[in-house]
């Protein structure tokens, strides 16, 4: 069946804001489906709030809307632009739920929009327990036992019935929050209550556990025709009981006999028939039991997934943009496969390599959340490696998660293994190696982890041959042995930690490097082609490995390597590959060849057409030389890809590669606190007092000096890891015993903490003599809140103009002192009418994407360009970027996600994601920026204000602003009594260790809609956890700060008004977009 | 790393490896199989004999080797080449390594090559003769030794494979009885024959079509084998025979036999197709099959006369001629392998309709 003709425009509803579960993997599939369809001449009306995405730049659909993804604004915006299709299954849960939600209100119909690729039925059936599980006994295939209970005697029934341990999901909650496993009735009660209550039905399902079993999913594609293909079999590490989010997964399966996934396959393609997923992926979930081969269904995923990025990844078959092509007609032998070109879609792929995924967490963050795995992802990201054996990829993979910890590291105490083993959490690997060198047996661990003893034997083949090697000297290690080691994935890095050199003196990874060069022992790219070598590739999409023959052919046309971000973590997420992406486009136009090294499966930088040539790879420097000495390329891009390739540039630059944009030297200086001070210094910039302590004598007489409150932390770490405000030489000697230990190797950062002061991000364009602004942000929350979880408005809207002007400055003279040569990022605090600097990054920072869609100038790609050479004036840029709109960037934070964890923002980074509101005022824009995070502002009701005495001067306006806005008020006796002397009626409520019925009765009873509680101090600390964390629950907006209260008066009352208005990027931007940075290349 | 063997071909190339499985050198044509599942089942096809199989899949051995997934009595290839042999397995179903189950049955194994740029080579050379040996041999003896190998081209290898005495396998329900022409038949069929209530008569490869129609058949059916076709003349004779007198249907070597039987040629290809993956087009009802396929030979489309054979099935590859139907009588084949084991059961239905076929020859008066 050729094209659908009937068909013009097509609505894509994106997946929102990065959140645990639903990362840029939904990027990577919207911006393929975009393009799919766009090359066949469809119109594309996309939307999505979340503007570090690829899909929401202004090439890449007709029509650009980043606004809430909610019903009403979907409608809007159907109405103003009359598609004629919707395709609901590549924006993730969110944007099905929302196709779902427009079809059954209605909206679809009223404005004759087709849903295409799944219909409601097929959906609902997927998506709906009990309808899929009569669906899947309709046609014989089992699925754990299970029943819905409304109440806890229901659901000891049920329990009666599938016994314990028995799983518990709540209906309706997002991404299953609240639910897991029970193993003994008290453990169960508990769960089902906390179910009930979170369940907006209060409705739990208890499910038959079948821990421990195998975990595998299929990924399969339908087309018009009724031909089904299956793209890819994954097979989990980790068995049942731990998400598949959250486990170790391999692909192809390894442990399946033809017979057992023959059985899997012809389930899997009854179950797209039966469900009736006309066209598309689907992702499908088994589970075998491993003493039997007892199989049963878990679930299936009508729409591309998480699973089908890294399938796509995995096989080089890209599942989104073959959906797209499904769903407006196209049968899978229509379509041909753009690897082999003479050969159709409509085949499965077949792997000569081994893909493992392993997840990246960042529990760290989090203080007082269990790093427990289990039914409910808490991943962040994700890293993927191919190897030719499942050894090789593992240990590749290892390596790119960047944790820089080795699995001996782990410290772990004997008496506990057992236990260690039998609980997973991302440290198992670990426990695993520690038992193993103590002498235990495959099969026994196997049992304790339910860990298939097939992957257990290739780890500790490893761990044996690290046994082997350690204290070895490197030039003793001969050629066998050394490529033995290599060939089962150890890196230089581990291989320097094992060996000593000559008189036992320690070795460096580059002194592993150099010596395996001598010994010419260097890795062998390989082709990922869809067909294990059946049929010649054309497809540049490579793995390095150490065998014969090399496939990787470089050209001798002029090329640029970027380096990519690695896995997505807090504080480093798809901000940085999108700027990855943009160098590779303008890169590309301007003519070079452009080769992209990254090694995370869910972004666009590692599709396979993002650039000339993919290498999927860790980045670390051994992995980098490698390519680089094997493509020779002219230049190196290093300042996109956030701290990853950034801690690469010294290392690499020392080795003879050619870093193109800001010298290593000027990133060193700007991360140097010392050498960095005196630079500024030298300009006359002021900068927070600050001291480097090697003791805790000398922290406390830094303290001293400057004056508390200071802010502390460790000088090692990056990225706002393990910082905190301290008030006292007391808080300070806790801090330094719990969070960091001061030592001469690793000195204590200590720097005056500005109280009250206005927070300001400026990212800047420089071409090594010009600097260009691109914009100037004004955090709504005051500085020691970190940046990445402040809300921020541009332009900002409070500051005095001298204050700007005098950040420009600023930024001029560091951009010009330290010969920036692309993007640079400076954040100010200003204080007492004083402007500092915090810190500067000679590199594209987190909010180059929220800037180039606000100014409608792609800061990424101009900074490319003048990486090669061209000058600002050259690329038609001669003043400072300005923006017509209010835009504001708000923070999405998974706190949801960990129980028991506060959600008080501080200098510490946490949020996961964030969106965009976009409007011609500052309290719609920031209403809009609120929807899109998921706070739902009340318009009437309770607000609860509680706060401290520093803020008590400004809170008198704001709940006067409140009143006049119809809201009551209620406060805690301090705040009460403030707020009448200055003639403001409230009520009054306990605190929570006052008695009751205290505030946190009155959330629960849902009489309050609104909280205001800035933080009063450690003595109130327990109760406004428990306020805060009620809030959390019960999806209460929860505001901590005055600057964020009076942001939500204004856009309080705008949603009064109750009207919806939305515009497009391309209405925007209409003149911009003729602009330079496009043109230029 | 250190290796112990090496595979050598005739043009001169050769990979160090390390040996598992039986000791000794084996000869074979070196040819390679693109499935992820299903190793012990392609050890066992008796179409495999005579030839060193190439596993593209790199972890082999991971689920070890049980009774039950055997296709024949045990392995037929000659040698057996995979990038990594695991030294455990791990099923429920296993019972031996994969080292010790060829060790048991005397077939030498050669692992730890680059066996990608191995498949690169043939695929580009075209399939070779080779030999593995152990290392350190001259290499003007395993030169000698590989020429003076026979190639496939020309040769019988069916009777190395084909039964000695008929033997009957007997269904639950018995609807039909089959005369099935064993020239290296797979378990696998017998089953899905006999799952269709078919009593099958397993014949000698040279059995006469007398001798077969004596046994008074609802039909025949003519087994996948080694090879190539051509020489197979007694074969093709008897094909000739038995055409108008039973339904007949071909598998793979069954289905170039009956387009020789048609008046047709076969040419060996260049390495063949080797897997579970390949796209077929059923050109009767324009759907798409995933199929798994063994076979070195094909039968050429232009050779058939098109008023007497039709063509069924395409593959979408390289429009290989996949399957055949004769115009007037009840004959078919295709050339790929619908009983599966290994590989997808998307074109299972041909076994119903050769049970169709059978039933209407029945009730044709
Ligand atoms: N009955 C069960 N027993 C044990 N573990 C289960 C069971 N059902 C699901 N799980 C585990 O929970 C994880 C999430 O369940 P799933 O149904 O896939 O929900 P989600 O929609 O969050 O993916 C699965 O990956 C699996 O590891
Ligand atoms: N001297 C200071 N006074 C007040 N707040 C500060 C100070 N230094 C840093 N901060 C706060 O801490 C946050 C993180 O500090 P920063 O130096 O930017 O670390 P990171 O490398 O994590 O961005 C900043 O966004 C700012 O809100
Ligand atoms: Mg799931
Ligand atoms: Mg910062």
């Amino acid at each position: 069946m050729p094209r659908r003709n009937d068909l013009h425009r097509i609505l894509i509803i994106g997946s929102g804001p990065i959140v645990i579960g639903q990362a840029c993997e939904f990027d990577y599939s919207g911006t393929q489906a975009c393009k799919a369809l766009r090359e066949d001449g469809f119109e594309i009306v996309l939307v999505n709030s979340n503007p570090a995405t690829i899909m929401t730049d202004p090439e890449v659909a007709q029509r650009t809307y980043v606004e809430p993804l909610t019903r009403d604004f979907l409608a809007e915006i159907i109405r103003r632009e009359r598609p004629h299709a919707l395709l609901p299954t590549v924006g993730g849960q969110t944007g099905l739920n929302l196709s779902v939600e427009l079809c059954e209100s209605g909206i679809l119909e009223q404005y004759g929009v087709e849903m295409i690729g799944a219909n409601l039925e097929a959906i609902e059936v997927a998506e709906d327990r009990r309808l899929f599980r009569r669906a899947m006994e309709e046609i014989g295939l089992e699925v754990p036992r299970s029943g819905f209970a409304r109440s806890l005697e229901e659901a000891h029934q049920i329990a009666a019935e599938v016994g314990l341990p028995a799983v518990v999901r709540p209906s309706y909650t997002l991404g299953g929050s609240g639910g897991g496993l029970a193993f003994n009735s008290e453990e169960f009660d508990g769960i089902v209550a906390q179910g009930l209550q979170l369940s907006p039905i209060h409705e739990v399902l208890v499910e038959e556990s079948i821990k421990g079993w195998k975990e595998f999913e299929l990924e399969v594609m339908r087309d018009l025709n009724d031909n089904v293909v299956i793209i890819c079999s994954i097979e989990n590490f980790d068995p049942m009981g731990v998400h598949t989010g959250d486990s170790i997964t391999v692909a192809p399966a390894q442990t399946l006999t033809d017979r057992e996934y023959q059985r899997m396959r012809d389930a899997a393609i009854q179950v797209i028939r039966k469900v009736g997923v006309e066209t598309g992926g689907s992702n499908i979930q088994f589970a075998i039991d491993p003493q039997t081969g007892r199989m049963v269904l878990i679930e299936m995923n009508p729409r591309v997934s998480r699973s089908s990025a890294l399938a796509s990844k995995a096989t080089g078959f890209p599942i989104a943009k073959i959906a797209a092509k499904l769903a407006v007609g196209y049968t899978l032998d229509e379509i041909p496969n753009d690897i082999t070109r003479e050969t159709p879609a409509s085949f499965e792929p077949t792997l000569d390599y081994v893909v493992v995924k392993i997840p990246r967490w960042n529990f760290e963050k989090f203080p007082g959340s269990s790093p427990v795995l289990g039914t409910q992802m808490k991943s962040v990201g994700e890293v993927m490696a191919i190897g030719r054996t499942f050894k090789e990829a593992f240990w590749k993979g290892w390596r790119s998660l960047e944790t820089d910890k080795t699995l001996a590291d782990e410290p772990i105490d004997p008496k506990r293994l057992r236990e260690l083993l039998i609980q997973p959490t991302p440290a198992r690997p670990a426990y695993l190696r520690a038992a193993m060198l103590a002498g235990h047996e495959v099969h026994a661990l196997a049992e304790l982890t339910g860990i298939d003893p097939w992957f257990l034997n290739r780890f500790q083949e490893v761990v044996q041959l690290e046994a082997r090697l350690k204290g070895l000297r490197l030039e003793d290690l001969d050629l066998a042995q050394f490529s033995e080691a290599k060939r089962q994935g150890l890196s230089d890095r581990g291989l320097a930690r094992l060996l000593t050199g000559s008189d036992q003196a320690p070795l460096t990874e580059q002194s592993v490097f150099q010596r395996r060069r001598e010994l010419k022992l260097l890795p062998v790219f390989k082709r990922v082609d869809t067909c294990a070598a059946e049929f010649e590739s054309y497809t540049p999409y490579f793995y390095s490995t150490f065998e014969q023959e090399d496939e990787s052919q470089p050209t001798g046309l002029r090329k640029i390597v970027i380096l990519g971000s690695g896995p997505n973590r807090i504080g480093q997420g798809i901000e940085f590959d999108y700027c990855c992406c943009h160098a590779a486009f303008a890169l590309g136009e301007a003519g070079y060849e452009t080769i992209m090294v990254n090694c995370n499966p869910e972004t666009v930088s590692t599709d396979y057409d993002t650039s000339d040539r993919l290498y999927f790879e860790p980045l670390t420097f051994e992995d980098v030389m490698a390519i680089v000495q094997s493509e020779k390329p002219e230049g190196v891009v290093v300042q996109f890809g956030g701290q990853t390739p950034l801690k690469l540039a010294l290392p690499l630059m020392h080795a003879g590669v050619p870093i193109i944009g800001t010298s290593p030297e000027s990133i060193d200086l700007a991360e140097d606190r010392q050498r960095f001070g005196e630079l500024l210094t030298r300009l006359e910039i002021p900068q927070p007092e600050a001291g480097i302590a090697h003791s805790v004598e000398e922290a406390r007489r830094i303290a001293e000096r400057i004056g508390y409150p200071a802010l502390v932390r460790p000088s090692y770490v990056l990225g706002g890891r393990a910082m905190a405000i301290v008030y006292d030489d007391a808080a300070l000697d806790r801090y330094v015993s719990e969070a960091a230990d001061v030592a001469p190797e690793h000195p204590l950062l200590v720097d005056r903490f500005l109280e009250d002061a206005r927070e300001y991000d400026v990212d800047a364009l420089c071409d090594g003599q010009r600097v260009i602004i691109g914009g100037i942000m004004e955090h709504i929350e005051e500085a020691g809140i970190h940046s990445g979880d402040s809300t921020s408005v541009l332009p900002p809207i409070v500051i005095e103009e001298e204050h700007l002007e005098t950040m420009r400055r600023y930024t001029r003279q560091l951009g010009e002192a330290l010969r920036v040569v692309g993007l640079m990022n400076v954040q100010f605090a200003v204080a007492e009418g004083r402007v500092y600097v915090l810190e500067v990054n000679p590199r594209a920072s987190r909010t180059v994407p929220f800037v180039s869609k606000a100014a409608g100038v792609p800061l990424a790609k101009i900074a490319s360009l003048l990486m090669i050479g061209k000058s600002l004036p050259e690329l038609g840029l001669t003043e400072d970027l300005r923006v017509r709109q209010c835009f504001i960037k708000a923070p999405v934070f998974p706190f949801a996600k960990f129980a028991g964890v506060d959600t008080i923002l501080g200098p510490e980074m946490r949020s996961t994601g964030e969106v965009m509101g976009v409007s011609d005022s500052f309290g719609e824009a920031y209403a809009k920026a609120q929807i899109s995070a998921g706070l739902l502002l009340p318009t009437g009701g309770s607000v609860f204000i509680s706060v401290n005495d520093r803020d008590k001067r400004y809170i008198a306006n704001i709940a006067r602003d409140f009143q006049d806005l119809g809201f009551q008020i209620v406060a805690t006796i301090g705040t009460a009594a403030f707020l009448s002397e200055n003639g403001i009626g409230c009520g009054r409520v306990f605190k929570v260790n006052e008695g009751r019925p205290n505030v946190v009765d009155l959330l629960k009873s849902g009489r309050v809609q609104l909280v205001v509680n800035t933080p009063l101090g450690r003595e109130s600390f327990f109760d406004e956890k428990a306020v805060r964390r009620a809030c959390i629950q019960l999806g209460v907006p929860c505001i901590t700060t005055i600057s964020a209260a009076a942001a939500a008066v204004s856009a309080i009352h705008v949603l009064q008004r109750g009207e919806v208005k939305v515009m497009s990027l391309q209405e925007c931007h209409q003149r911009e977009f003729a602009g330079a940075a496009v043109e230029a290349s | 790393m250190a290796t112990d063997s090496v595979l050598y071909l005739e043009d001169g190339t050769s990979f160090a490896g390390r040996s598992f499985g039986a000791p000794g050198d084996c000869l074979g044509e070196v040819v390679f199989n693109t499935a992820m599942t299903g190793y012990q089942e392609v050890l066992t096809d008796p179409s495999y004999a005579g030839q060193i199989v190439i596993m593209t899949s790199p972890q082999i051995g991971n689920y070890g080797a049980n009774p039950e997934d055997e296709e024949s009595g045990g392995p037929q290839v000659a040698g057996f080449v995979v990038r990594e042999c695991s030294p455990i397995f791990s099923n429920w179903r296993g019972q031996f390594t994969l080292d010790a189950y060829l060790a048991q049955h005397g077939v030498r194994g050669i692992a730890e090559l680059d066996t990608r740029a191995l498949v690169r080579h043939i695929r580009t050379r075209g399939a070779m003769r080779g030999i593995v040996a152990s290392a350190g041999r001259a290499e003007p003896e395993l030169r000698r030794r590989v020429l003076a190998h026979p190639s496939m081209e020309g040769s019988d290898y069916v009777r190395q494979v084909t039964t000695q005495q008929a033997y009957q396998v007997d269904p639950e329900a018995r609807r039909f009885r089959v005369v099935a022409y064993d020239f290296g038949i797979k378990r696998n069929i017998l089953r899905c024959l006999a799952e269709r209530g078919c009593q099958v008569t397993v014949v000698p490869a040279a059995t006469l079509a007398e001798d077969a129609l004596s046994l008074d058949p609802d039909g025949i059916f003519l087994s996948n084998g080694p090879g190539d076709p051509e020489p197979l003349t007694y074969a093709i004779d008897n094909v000739r025979r038995l055409l108008g007198q039973r339904p007949v249907f071909g598998i793979c070597l069954g289905h170039q036999l009956l387009g020789l039987a048609l008046g047709g040629r076969t040419f060996k290809m260049k390495f063949g197709h080797r897997g579970g993956n390949q796209p077929v087009k059923n050109l009767l009802n324009g759907r798409v099959e995933i199929t798994s396929h063994n076979h070195g030979f094909a039968v050429d489309p232009d050779s058939l006369d098109p008023g007497v054979a039709e063509p069924t099935h395409l593959n979408l590859n390289d429009q290989t001629l996949e399957g055949i139907r004769h115009r007037s009588l009840p004959a078919f084949s295709v050339q790929y392998h619908p009983e599966a084991s290994p590989g997808p059961h998307d074109s299972l239905y041909l076994f119903d309709d050769f049970v169709r076929m059978m039933d209407g020859w029945r009730n044709r008066k």
